[in-house]
């Protein structure tokens, strides 16, 4: 009997999160899927009706808005991030005085809770008394920026605070890159007489390869989970101009108390997430075990 | 590191400087984009609300006044209910410090498991536990919010507590894992030989050179924890909210006189500790989050 425990041991230690996570994240799923298929409203039904909820998703103009700000939103977000994070990360690694203080200020946005980051900016971006009066303060009488209370330019407020909050992140998973780089290859093509900008493009840049896929991993994860941030500046409006998936599933969910649409906002959710995140992981697992 | 600093510019003295300050300059406007929206939530923090509207955003003070402070703290309204932060920042503290600790004991424990005491099926488990970790949690409320209620512990702390330890098992497993794996083989294998067993060897060799990794886990923990809204909000009602849904109701809510000072004293104390934990810890914070993306 004890030797039988002694041999089962790490498998009953394994045995409590394997049930929970098959539980509370695939049985959940399973759910929220089967409710998706049904006419449920206020309260689950579990009688299987087919794809309606879907079709009244897809016709539906809030999601289309959704989904459309989820695209202007996540590329803005992805690409400007990217390109500053990997912008400072070179600046920095030009064996700069102070690298550490530079760094810890860059990436203090990311200890913040996105509702934080949003009250921020919020106010920041306040028509009225934030930056228009400051730059109206400097002799510029006519100028007008009421991104944040403007149906058309509302997420790109959402895009300059995530923007904030994340690219010191980004800056510092390149500057890890740029510090594996092999430094016998460079100073080869120092002796060589190439150019800085040339090695950068042709050496550094290219052999990061996959620090730019986790970057990109990360942030588009961000991107489609991105909640907070919407509702702490915008709430979703004006109207919901601003709505995102995310905040599109809770409305649903919470407020107008429609689980079909919550549940099928959700499953779509989780299918872009999955396209983008599972050939990645299949990858590094894959490569891990060999 | 790449030195190219070498190669730029050599045997042009005058150039070479004129880069370098120009450096320094770029490198010093990007700091002040970071620092302006922290400089603007202290100095607006401790204006008079008249202040706020005759002056400009990027002014000092005229005249420091705390009782925005105060008020945020122990006053400011959360909807009906008008007692500050103050109760919603030791919700936060129950919820945080339970779930923290419960999730990286469990991230330990399973780790060691995945990374030494390999099994048939071990890698599977440990696959479905870290897509886990990537699932938007939009996808699980609907069916928690249900669980909560038949398990009795809807809208309480403990509930919350549940959730957070439950979806962060993930990665906190992910973290010992990848920290175990470079522990070599033979030393459990030794071990073995000498008649220790599972746990024995858990406490004797591996526990005490894992403070590093306890670290990283407490502080991702913590900061996910402390910063997370969407649980919070949606599992929580009025009384266990978490300090994160008490900020945003403040600054929401549409009734009475938009106090711009006491939102922004407001948002400072929410992100208080976490801000701490990273000037203090830093080093280990940024191994948490570069160890979700990075191949340990």
């Amino acid at each position: 009997m004890t030797l039988w425990l002694e041999r089962h041991v790490p498998k009953l230690v394994l045995a409590p999160s394997f049930a929970a996570i098959l539980l509370f994240v695939y049985g959940f799923i399973a759910w929220t899927g089967w409710i998706s298929l049904t006419k449920s409203r206020l309260m689950p039904k579990y009688d299987i009706e087919g794809v309606q909820q879907y079709t009244r998703l897809f016709a539906a103009p809030r999601w289309d808005v959704a989904m459309n700000n989820l695209y202007i939103f996540g590329a803005l977000f992805i690409v400007i991030a990217m390109v500053l994070g990997l912008g400072l990360a070179i600046l920095l690694d030009q064996k700069i005085r102070a690298e550490g203080v530079l760094r810890t200020i860059y990436l203090y946005p990311m200890a913040l809770s996105m509702i934080v980051t949003g009250t921020a900016w919020k106010w920041i971006l306040n028509p009225g008394l934030g930056l228009e009066k400051v730059v109206q303060g400097w002799g510029f009488e006519n100028f007008k920026f009421d991104w944040l209370v403007n149906t058309d330019y509302a997420i790109y407020t959402i895009v300059i605070a995530a923007v904030w909050q994340s690219s010191g992140f980004v800056m510092a998973l390149f500057l890890a890159g740029l510090r594996s780089v092999d430094t016998e290859i460079i100073k080869a093509a120092q002796v060589d007489g190439i150019p800085t900008h040339r090695i950068y493009t042709a050496i550094i840049i290219p052999s990061m390869a996959p620090i730019f896929l986790s970057a990109f991993i990360v942030l588009s994860h961000l991107a489609i989970k991105s909640f907070d941030l919407v509702i702490a500046m915008t709430n979703g409006g004006p109207g919901y101009a601003t709505d995102l998936p995310a905040t599109y599933m809770y409305a649903m969910a919470f407020s107008r108390g429609d689980l079909g649409q919550a549940a099928s906002s959700a499953m779509i959710m989780m299918l872009v997430v999955f396209t983008i995140v599972v050939p990645y992981l299949y990858s590094e697992l894959r490569t891990r075990n060999d | 590191m790449t030195d190219l600093s070498a190669t730029q510019g050599a045997g042009r003295p005058w150039g070479r400087i004129a880069l370098r300050w120009g450096l320094y300059v770029l490198l010093g406007l990007f700091a002040l984009y970071y620092l302006i929206p922290l400089f603007v939530m202290v100095t607006t923090s401790l204006k008079s609300l008249e202040e706020i509207r005759s002056g400009s955003l990027i002014a000092l003070p005229r005249e420091v006044t705390f009782d925005a402070w105060t008020k945020a703290w122990a006053n400011a309204c959360t909807g009906i209910q008008c007692e500050g932060l103050r109760p919603y920042f030791w919700n936060s503290v129950f919820m945080a410090v339970p779930a923290v600790m419960i999730s990286t004991v469990v991230g330990a424990m399973n780790g060691y498991v995945v990374a030494q005491w390999r099994f048939r099926g071990a890698n599977v488990i440990f696959s479905l536990l870290l897509f886990g970790c990537f699932i938007p949690f939009q996808v699980v409320l609907l069916p928690m919010a249900k669980m909560l209620g038949i398990l009795g512990v809807a809208g309480t702390i403990p509930g919350l507590i549940m959730v957070h330890v439950i979806y962060g098992i993930g990665f906190t497993t992910l973290f010992f894992r990848n920290y175990y794996v470079t522990i070599p083989v033979e030393l459990v294998k030794a071990a073995k030989i000498d008649g220790a067993g599972f746990f024995r060897i858990f406490f004797s060799i591996f526990l005490p050179l894992s403070l590093p990794i306890i670290v990283v886990s407490v502080i991702w923990q913590f900061t996910q924890i402390w910063n997370d809204f969407l649980f919070g909000v949606s599992f929580s009602q009025a009384g266990t909210q978490p300090i994160t849904v008490a900020l945003n109701n403040i600054v929401n809510s549409t009734t009475g006189v938009k106090e711009y000072n006491v939102d922004m004293a407001a948002a400072i104390i929410a992100a208080l500790p976490t801000l701490v934990v990273y000037v203090v810890a830093g080093k280990y914070f940024i191994r948490g989050l570069t160890a979700g993306s990075v191949k340990g």
